[in-house]
C-alpha cells in the first residue's frame, strides 16, 4: 500500500524546478478527455435545430436543469456563473471517479482542491463586489472597525475548509479502498471490492461534487445579496 | 535498535540511542492521538443525525416540500461533516506526513 504521491519527473527552467506528480498527469489526462468530449459534441451537434430532438434536446435538457440550479442560488442577474459551475462540476466528478479506472484521482491531492477553492474565493469578492461594491467593504468592517483583521482571517479560512472537505472524503476513500485491496486474497480481488468501488468512488464521488458546488454557489449568493440582511 | 542507513557522524553514541529511543515513543503517541482525532471526527455522526432525523420529520410534515427540504438537509450535512473532516485530515498527516518523526529521523541521520 502506497499513498504517496509519486514524482514522475521534473523540468528544470533557470534554477526553478517543477515537479511533474502522478496526480498532475492524471489531471492532464482528465482535462484532455473532457476537451475532446466537448470537441465531439461540437461535431455532433454542427447545426442547431429550432425544435431539438434526440442528443441535442438530451444535452439542452442537462444545461437547462443545471441553470435553473444555479439560479435558484444567485438569481438571474449572476447566471453567467452557471457556465463556469458546470466545467467545475464535470471536472471534479470525473476526478472523484476516475477511481474506477485504476487512476489516483487528482483531487486526492490537496494541491489542485486548494487551487478551485480559491478561484471560488474570487468569485465571491468578485460577485460582491459587482452587485453592492460599498456594503460590502462595509461588511468587512463590521460590528466595528476594530474586527477588520478577523474578518480577513475569516475570508482566508473560506477555501480552506471548503478544500478540505473535498480532500478529505476523497483521500479517505482512496486510504480505505487500499486498505482493503491489500487485506483481501487474490481471489477475491474481482467480485466483492465493487461494493466498496460503488460507494466510495460514485457515491461520495458525485456527493461531494455536488456539495461543493452548492456551497461555492450559497456564499457567493449570500454575500451578493447581503444589502438587506447582514 | 532498528538499523538507519547512516547515523550523524557528529553525533554522540549515547545520544543517538537516546533519539531512537524518543523516536520510538514519538511514533507510538502519534498514533495514539490519531486514534483520537479519528475518534472525535466520528463524533459529528450525532450532529448529522440529528439534522437527517429533523429532515425527515419536515418532509412528514410538509411531503410536498421534499425536493428542496433534501437539498437543504444535503448542504447542511456537508457543512456539519467540516468538523469530521478536519479531524481526519490531521490524523492523516499524524500517520503519514508526521513533522515530529521527520525531524527526528533527520536529527539522526544527518541528512
Amino acid at each position: 500500500m502506497d499513498l504517496t504521491i509519486r514524482n514522475l519527473w521534473s523540468i528544470e527552467i533557470g534554477n526553478f524546478q517543477m515537479y511533474i506528480t502522478e496526480s498532475l498527469r492524471n489531471l492532464w489526462i482528465i482535462s484532455g478527455a473532457l476537451i475532446l468530449i466537448a470537441i465531439f459534441v461540437r461535431i455532433k451537434l454542427k447545426r442547431f435545430k429550432q425544435i431539438p430532438t434526440g442528443f441535442q434536446a438530451l444535452l439542452e435538457s442537462i444545461i437547462t436543469i443545471f441553470e435553473k440550479y444555479v439560479r435558484s442560488f444567485v438569481g438571474d442577474r449572476l447566471a453567467f456563473l452557471a457556465y463556469w459551475f458546470f466545467t467545475v462540476f464535470a471536472f471534479i466528478l470525473i476526478s472523484n471517479i476516475s477511481g474506477l479506472f485504476f487512476m489516483r484521482p487528482p483531487t486526492a491531492d490537496w494541491s489542485i482542491n486548494i487551487s478551485i477553492a480559491v478561484v471560488t474565493l474570487v468569485l465571491i469578492h468578485f460577485c460582491a463586489i459587482k452587485t453592492n461594491a460599498r456594503e460590502h467593504f462595509r461588511s468587512l468592517l463590521r460590528p466595528v472597525f476594530l474586527f477588520l483583521p478577523i474578518n480577513l482571517i475569516g475570508e482566508v479560512s473560506r477555501p480552506i475548509s471548503l478544500s478540505f472537505r473535498l480532500y478529505g472524503n476523497i483521500f479517505s476513500g482512496l486510504i480505505l479502498t487500499s486498505l482493503i485491496y491489500s487485506m483481501i486474497p487474490w481471489f477475491l480481488m474481482f467480485g466483492p471490492p465493487l461494493i466498496i468501488h460503488a460507494y466510495f468512488d460514485l457515491f461520495a464521488g458525485a456527493l461531494q461534487t455536488f456539495i461543493f458546488c452548492t456551497i461555492s454557489l450559497v456564499l457567493i449568493g449570500v454575500f451578493a445579496s447581503n444589502d438587506e440582511t447582514a | 535498535m532498528p538499523e538507519f542507513a547512516q547515523i550523524n557522524p557528529y553525533l554522540l553514541d549515547e545520544y543517538a540511542v537516546q533519539l531512537v529511543d524518543t523516536l520510538g515513543r514519538v511514533m507510538v503517541f502519534s498514533v495514539i492521538a490519531a486514534a483520537i482525532a479519528v475518534f472525535v471526527a466520528a463524533s459529528t455522526a450525532f450532529g448529522q443525525g440529528r439534522i437527517a432525523a429533523q429532515a425527515i420529520d419536515a418532509i412528514a410534515r410538509q411531503p410536498e416540500a421534499r425536493g428542496s427540504i433534501t437539498n437543504t438537509m444535503i448542504l447542511g450535512l456537508g457543512l456539519a461533516e467540516t468538523g469530521g473532516i478536519y479531524g481526519l485530515v490531521v490524523a492523516i498527516l499524524l500517520l503519514f506526513a508526521n513533522p515530529l518523526v521527520n525531524n527526528l529521523i533527520s536529527l539522526i541521520t544527518g541528512v
